[in-house]
């Protein structure tokens, strides 16, 4: 049976860019040409919540119960908000950038779509600042659009017109956390925002507004498209449509697929990556990001998707999953993760501000020997502590999710450098790599 | 003074805001991308142009990693320091960078063409370590490589 | 109100609030940083987590912080619960991984936030074993000191200084765990409401520089209650005081005045009590030193000699103070006699004053508090440059300026609390604020709109308005299209809101323009609006020296001239600040005797053939009537030594004196206490009957004892003098007020006025303000926030003031010359304290640049200008604010002599230029 790849079944391979004459002769835009004539707001909005489509920024919200948040009518505030999150800087994930680079109309065509639906008639791309190329090619991509009347014009048939704008980030990974893009985006620190007000009333600049992960972005014009029944059918679980899904790590051969929701972890490693490089053992893998609690050999046949992951053992955040292997220190492996994550805070709230420096300090000296019993202690604490509601946003959790499953699995090595007072694996644990 | 140029550039950008304010980013890189930099003077006629205060746009300079408020080399390397490269050995290619240009993560190489930087995963993680110099990215960059892709960055 | 259920007790609150302040509010103990009842929530420190339940039933619940929780009905929480203890300890354990351990060096030791909350969660032991951060610290000029390690990141200094108070130039920099609070560079801090940093700093970043240079701690500090005498508004203060030397002042709230924050120019202008300059001896001079200030010549009993003096005047003439107590007023009056009682104030002040007067007595519309000005939802400011007359009432409209909004922010179902939801959905929006002047400020970047002209255009608009409003009210003619329209826009905004607000100044002395708000205050009132109408007045007394009466001073220099007086008592006034100089000398030449009380050397002291040492207001206790006609008690926070007496005391020897047999038993003389002056005062006009309800008399008593000045933990007080004498020499008694200057007596709760120091049981530093307060942010318990002594009457109906001015017209010749006040230079008192006298700027002259290019003129450089018999150098600055053919002189030290608005010809008055050197 052919796959379907909505996505990314054009996507060249070559790593150029799909043009709008291509984009167009495949299909592109026709979603946008219907609209007059068959779908009014209201009906691509049914057709999104009915097609089941969740968020693929990490969260997995229904995004059509999202859209449902939004002030419709003649009343609402205007104007209303679109946003593409495009800042993608959760480590080991790269799904976005493949997506943009290989088919920027896309995300234009899903914006518009997005727009119309919500009567929003300005969306940005917030667009991660070290994506120079998927920058190039979405600039590109807005100007034709402009050029074209699918921006800055009313649609044909309607009165809705959309405006579109790219903005370029200068970093920061809790960009990513969708208030603080909003205050990124109105020129501020991107520091997050309390909930509620939730952006969809309260947003960009005062207004509604609505943010959405890239790739949500992309399934749009499919839902459009083709219905939300097919939608569903993509998918081998309840939750519709395909999924990108990528591996990085000492696999055989890293990449992203883009398969049906649903695809055991399993089967991604070994059937597509090719299973664990020579002479290298598998030993666990973060399902989706550094934000996501390790899944070991026990947890490779869960389907990976949005409901089926118990919470106990985690969640599937970007489906860009990340190997451990056996010549890998975890302490060093969870050690670099926390640095990125004491690095990234925003700094607003006590705990994640002071808490992950000093776990990241702590690894530390796990990793050079210095590490007691007491140390473990305050790993765990802080594993207690930094929990959801705890802190003011998410990164502090998603810190510690990765955290907390490596002290469960891979407690005897923690142990272990307090005993040995070194590294297993030494301090630097690549050069093993020889093996490879 | 921004030049004309730098003055049309940030026009431009301030279009895509409900206000002035909203370009303070854009308008820190773009401005960046001329100079290399923000120094302290630049950082005033940025600010002037936007109509907001030193402090205020500093305070956004300094939040985010990207916008240079020193002086950096006519090249920048950003060495991708995240799990996925980590483990595929960045660490030796920073070392392999420190080696030839004499500059560790926060430095300037001494003959000032060589500022390497750490970064946040590039989003190449499959084709892991990655670097970017400049705006360009680098997959599977093994430390033996690092001299013949620099080649290009005089 | 609703019901909330905290660790199984139900608790009344008020649904409006959130969990940490209705917690707050019953007395339970939540630690907290980063709220703050003046600024609301923004949940960053997550300091304040209690375990929140869905219900009964739910045993595990959830930490939730209280800062960012709705008190609603039936919400169920603990703050008990072990893990949201072990959660809140936590917390401070990460705040104190960076923090220093210099609690013994710190200045904010012993009131230090931070310390409090640390014994409040139990946090005892120091696991963090890594190196800690350091960052270098800034310069940020006279005021304030800067310790940026101490840090720990509650935010509320930038949400305080750039939200709340309109600053600019402080800022948070860097992201993680290296973020930096401070300016861009080193320099100082312009905000004119900085020093509120140094108590909304939970801990020793920001402190009082001021204070540091003659730093003790707070338990060894001698306290009393005191009311700022440095502008008209009466915002309550505490001043504290050890070893002789008043150490620094800090904010006393009052619900209804100055809430929690205080200006700079109040906070920072203490120390002319510390001043070199101070008269502490009673001197007579003879005539011949006459104005040669420091040639004295002892006369061996100076007081005998005066009264002596006054025994033998031939008419005496008593010169008021708009700056001294009421009760030094009434005695002087009471003195001389009512007859021979002049106000000390000019003849233009003294017009203005009995028309405010009169506006208030007459009319329908009542003055206006602070706190009224803060709940205002329109305000119109005519010709009053609040920033620099009236600093606190301008950090009020800042608030004001959020009402209108906050509506739609109901309409959006966002607390009021939330105050980062507030912003976000605000964003830039502002309720009206209209501001009509002739000087720019940072100010008017807040302001709906903005009008700047001469005092007469000013009024007309103010005219123009009240005529939008109600047609009944006299209309301008020949108004110009652009004030017509303005005039519109801003009766519309008036006219729509529930609580307007008129401010009118007298710095431009103009009669028009009070006459002009008065009749828009009046017309919204006839539109059947609630406005309220303030009028921001030269001094801290002048209202009270108004409804006291009595003739200007020109009257008083012509009784000398006449000869129908010979001698001259001056009460702390400064009559060269008030009339020529020319004028003011031949008034002493021609006195047979002239006497002045005051505390600091002056001009008018140096003509003097007796000065008496007076108190200054730490030093005596006194009656201030503020602006708003609120009477508010201040009282004397220590002994000081020479011979130096409150002005009422050395007022009432001198009427024991000279008193004749007859009258012992009525006048001053009579005066034994200050009750006795309190009560002399009452008596004087019907407005002053409740004068004696402002604050508890000297026999007010609790548990039979008095309430004590020091602290309870008063340390070395019996060694203070023992390098000298090993016997603690006996503390002073206090006859005139119920508090003694000791650290014993009761120690409880306190009728407002008499608490000196806000403290309880864990609450070291300024936040134990919250548990004086039944409701957070709420009045004081038993507080006594003053007495308004004007009310509208119900009935009264005013007529409207028909004078309409004629449009100003710029002359060829003349300027008018216009008075700009400075926040930081104006005020006589502040002005001799250092620290202020570091912001003072040069004298400047600010014209039009169309006026500077016709006159010749180059910015920036200097002239000498001829005026009123002096010279005065002043710097040129070019201001497209200032309307032509009139030009600004800045009201510094330097010139204070002048008397403004004046007409000059400056192409005859400009002496020299010099171009000041390139920088
Ligand atoms: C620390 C942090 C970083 C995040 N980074 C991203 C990101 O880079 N891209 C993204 O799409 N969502 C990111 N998210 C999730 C967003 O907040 C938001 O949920 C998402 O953009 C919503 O889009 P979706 O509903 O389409 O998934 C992040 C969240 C957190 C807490
Ligand atoms: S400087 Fe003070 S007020 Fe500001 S964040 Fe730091 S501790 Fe808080
Ligand atoms: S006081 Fe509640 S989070 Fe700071």
């Amino acid at each position: 049976m052919k796959m379907e790849r909505p996505l990314t079944e054009h996507i060249h391979l070559d790593g150029t860019t799909r043009t709008l004459r291509e984009y167009v002769k495949d299909g592109g835009y026709r979603s946008v040409q219907r609209l007059a004539t068959m779908l009014g707001p209201k009906d691509v909005q049914r057709l999104v919540t009915e097609s089941g489509l969740r968020g693929r920024g990490g969260g997995g919200f229904l995004t059509g119960t999202k859209w449902g948040f939004v002030p419709m009518g003649p009343s609402a505030p205007k104007p209303k908000y679109i946003v593409a999150n495009g800042d993608e800087m959760e480590p080991g994930t790269f799904k976005d950038r493949v997506l943009m680079e290989g088919d920027p109309h896309g995300l234009v065509e899903g914006m518009i779509l997005a727009g119309y639906a919500l009567d929003a008639e300005v969306g940005y791309i917030f667009l991660r600042g070290e994506y120079h190329l998927s920058a190039q090619r979405l600039t590109r991509a807005i100007a034709e659009a402009y050029e074209e009347g699918y921006l800055g014009k009313p649609l044909p048939g309607t009165t809705f017109c959309f405006d579109l704008h790219l903005h370029a980030s200068a970093g920061r990974y809790i960009c990513g956390e969708e208030t603080a893009l909003i205050n990124a985006l109105e020129g501020k620190r991107a520091v997050p925002r309390a909930k509620p007000p939730f952006p969809q009333a309260v947003g960009l600049w005062g207004k509604p507004t609505v943010v959405q992960n890239v790739e949500t972005l992309y399934n749009i014009p499919h839902i459009v498209n083709h219905g939300s029944d097919w939608y569903r059918r993509l998918s081998r679980t309840q939750d519709g449509g395909t999924k990108i899904y990528g591996i990085s790590g000492r696999v055989t051969n890293p990449g992203w697929w883009e398969l049906p929701l649903g695809t055991t972890a399993r089967e991604v490693l070994e059937r597509y990556a090719g299973g664990m490089s020579d002479g290298v053992r598998f030993r666990g893998l973060l399902p989706g990001g550094i934000s996501t609690a390790f899944m070991t050999e026990e947890h490779l046949d869960l389907p990976m998707d949005f409901s089926s992951i118990p919470p106990e053992v985690g969640r599937l955040g970007t489906a860009t999953m990340i190997v451990l292997d056996d010549h890998t220190c975890p302490v060093g492996f969870v050690l670099n993760l926390e640095k990125f994550f004491a690095r990234e805070s925003c700094g607003w709230c006590t705990p994640c501000r002071e808490g992950l420096p000093w776990v990241a300090r702590i690894l530390t000296s796990f990793e050079e020997g210095r590490a007691s019993k007491e140390d473990l202690a305050l790993l765990d604490m802080h594993t207690k502590w930094l929990a959801p509601g705890h802190t003011f946003c998410g990164l502090a959790p998603g810190a510690m999710a990765p955290l907390q499953s490596a002290l469960k699995y891979f407690r005897d090595d923690f142990e272990r450098h307090i005993s040995l007072r070194h590294c297993p694996w030494s301090k630097k644990p690549a050069q093993l790599r020889v093996v490879v | 003074m921004l030049s004309g140029t730098e003055r049309q550039e940030l026009e431009d950008a301030v279009t895509h805001y409900p206000d002035k304010r909203g370009a303070a980013i854009d308008a820190l890189l773009i401005i960046q991308r001329r100079r290399g930099w923000i120094s302290d003077e630049t950082l005033l006629d940025i600010a002037q142009f936007l109509e907001i205060t030193a402090e205020d746009l500093d305070s956004i300079a300094t939040f985010y990693n990207l916008i240079f408020r020193k002086p950096v080399g006519r090249h920048v390397a950003f060495v991708c320091d995240s799990v996925s490269c980590w483990i595929k050995g960045s660490e030796q290619v920073q070392e392999q960078i420190k080696a030839l240009y004499a500059a560790d993560l926060g430095q300037t190489s001494p003959d000032g063409r060589l500022t390497v930087l750490p970064i946040a995963c590039l989003g190449h993680c499959e084709r892991a370590p990655a670097v970017m110099i400049d705006q360009d990215v680098y997959g599977e960059v093994m430390p033996e490589k690092v001299e013949s892709i620099m080649e290009k960055y005089t | 109100m609703a019901t909330i259920i905290v660790d199984n007790k139900s608790y009344t609150v008020d649904e409006r609030q959130n969990l940490l302040s209705a917690c707050l509010g019953h007395g339970l103990s939540v630690p907290y940083f980063c709220w703050h009842p003046a600024m609301g929530s923004v949940g960053a420190c997550r300091q304040c987590a209690v375990k929140q339940f869905k219900d009964d039933r739910d045993q595990s619940g959830r930490l939730v912080m209280s800062c960012m929780a709705p008190a609603i009905n039936g919400t169920r929480i603990s703050i008990d619960d072990p893990e949201a203890k072990a959660f809140r300890a936590s917390v401070i354990e990460w705040l104190m991984v960076n923090h220093p351990h210099d609690c013994p060096v710190c200045d904010e030791g012993g009131e230090c936030h931070l310390q409090d909350m640390t014994v409040m969660t139990g946090h005892v032991y120091r696991r963090y074993r890594f190196p800690k951060r350091t960052h270098r610290n800034q310069v940020l000029g006279p005021f304030i000191r800067h310790e940026m390690n101490r840090c720990i990141q509650c935010y509320r200094c930038v949400r305080y200084y750039r939200d709340y108070a309109g600053g600019r130039d402080l800022n948070v920099f860097g992201s993680h765990d290296a973020v930096y609070f401070g300016r861009e560079q080193d320099g100082v801090l312009e905000n004119e409401f900085s020093g509120n940093l140094v108590e909304v700093c939970p801990t020793g970043v920001f402190t009082d520089k001021t204070f540091f240079h003659h730093y003790t701690r707070k338990w060894d500090l001698q306290s009393a209650q005191s009311i700022c005498p440095h502008c008209s508004l009466g915002c309550n203060t505490t001043a504290s005081e050890r070893s002789g030397t008043l150490r620094r002042i800090t904010n006393r709230f009052n619900s209804q005045v100055n809430g929690y924050f205080l200006c700079d120019r109040g906070r920072f202008g203490y120390e002319y009590v510390n001043s070199p300059h101070r008269i502490r001896r009673a001197v007579v001079r003879q005539e011949r030193h006459r104005g040669q200030s420091g040639t004295t010549e002892e006369v061996p009993q100076p007081f005998e000699f005066a009264a002596d003096r006054v025994r033998q005047a031939r008419g005496i003439v008593g010169i008021g103070s708009p700056r001294a107590s009421l009760e030094a007023n009434v005695a002087l009056r009471s003195l001389v006699g009512p007859q021979q009682f002049y106000q000390g104030i000019d003849e233009q002040e003294h017009q203005l004053l009995s028309t405010i007067l009169n506006i208030f007595r007459t009319g329908p519309v009542p003055s206006a508090s602070i706190h009224d000005a803060e709940q205002s939802d329109a305000v119109f400011v005519l010709g009053a440059d609040l920033l620099n007359e009236a600093p606190r009432l301008a950090l009020a409209l800042l608030q004001s300026i959020r009402q209108q909004p906050m509506e739609q922010v109901d309409e959006l179902k966002i607390p009021r609390w939330d105050e980062a939801a507030v912003r976000n959905a605000v964003q830039n929006r502002r309720g009206p604020l209209f501001l009509a002047g002739y000087q720019r400020t940072w100010f008017h970047e807040y302001a709906t709109d903005t009008y700047f002209a001469a005092p007469d255009d000013i009024a007309r608009l103010g005219f123009a308005v009240a005529g939008t409003i109600a047609q009944e009210s006299p209309s301008v003619p020949n108004l110009n299209r652009e004030a017509g329209e303005l005039a519109r826009r801003i009766a519309e905004a008036l006219s729509h809101a529930q609580r307007p607000l008129i401010i009118v100044g007298t710095g431009s002395r103009s009669q028009a323009t009070i006459e002009a708000a008065a009749n828009v205050a009046w017309a919204l009132h006839r539109q059947g609006k609630q406005p309220r109408l303030s009028v921001v007045l030269p001094e801290a007394n002048s209202m009270g020296l108004a409804l006291l009466g009595g003739r200007s001073l020109n009257d008083a220099f012509d009784a000398i001239s006449q000869g129908t007086a010979d001698t001259v008592i001056v009460l702390e006034n400064d009559l060269y600040r008030r009339a020529d100089q020319a004028k003011v000398d031949a008034f002493f030449e021609n006195a047979r005797t002239s006497m002045v009380i005051d505390s600091l050397d002056h001009r008018t002291a140096a003509h003097a053939d007796v000065v008496l040492p007076a108190a200054t207001g730490p030093e005596s206790d006194g009656t201030f009537v503020s602006q708003e006609g609120r009477a508010q008690r201040f009282y004397q926070v220590f002994v000081t030594d020479g011979d130096v007496k409150a002005s009422w005391q050395w007022l009432s020897d001198l009427g024991r004196a000279t008193s004749q047999k007859n009258d012992r038993e009525s006048g001053v003389g009579t005066w034994h206490n200050f009750d006795d002056a309190v009560s002399a005062t009452a008596m004087v006009a019907p407005e002053f009957a409740r004068i004696g309800e402002i604050a508890p008399s000297a026999s007010f008593r609790l548990v039979g004892q008095k309430v004590p000045r020091q602290s309870e933990r008063c340390s070395g007080r019996t060694s203070l003098t023992s390098h000298l004498t090993m016997h603690e020499p006996p503390p002073p008694g206090d006859l005139h007020s119920p508090l003694g200057f000791t650290m014993e007596g009761y120690r409880g709760p306190l009728p407002s006025p008499l608490i000196s120091q806000f403290w309880a049981p864990g609450w070291n530093s300024i936040q134990a303000v919250n548990t004086y307060q039944n409701e957070v942010g709420g009045p004081l318990r038993d507080e006594m926030p003053g007495v308004r002594l004007i009310e509208p009457g119900a009935t009264k109906v005013a007529g409207w003031f028909t004078a309409v001015p004629r449009a100003f017209q710029p002359t060829d010749q003349r300027w008018l010359l216009l008075p700009l006040s400075a926040v930081f230079g104006s005020d006589e008192l502040s002005n001799r304290s250092p620290a202020i006298v570091e912001r003072i700027a040069q004298p400047s002259l600010s014209l039009h640049p169309s006026d500077g290019t016709r006159l010749g003129l180059q910015e920036h450089s200097v002239i000498d200008l001829a005026f009123q018999g002096a010279t005065y150098r002043l710097a040129v600055h070019f201001e497209p604010s200032t309307p032509v053919g009139t030009v600004g002189l800045s009201l510094v030290p330097d010139v204070s002599g002048v008397s403004v608005p004046a007409w000059v010809d400056l192409c005859a008055a400009i002496k020299i230029e010099r171009t000041r050197r390139a920088a």
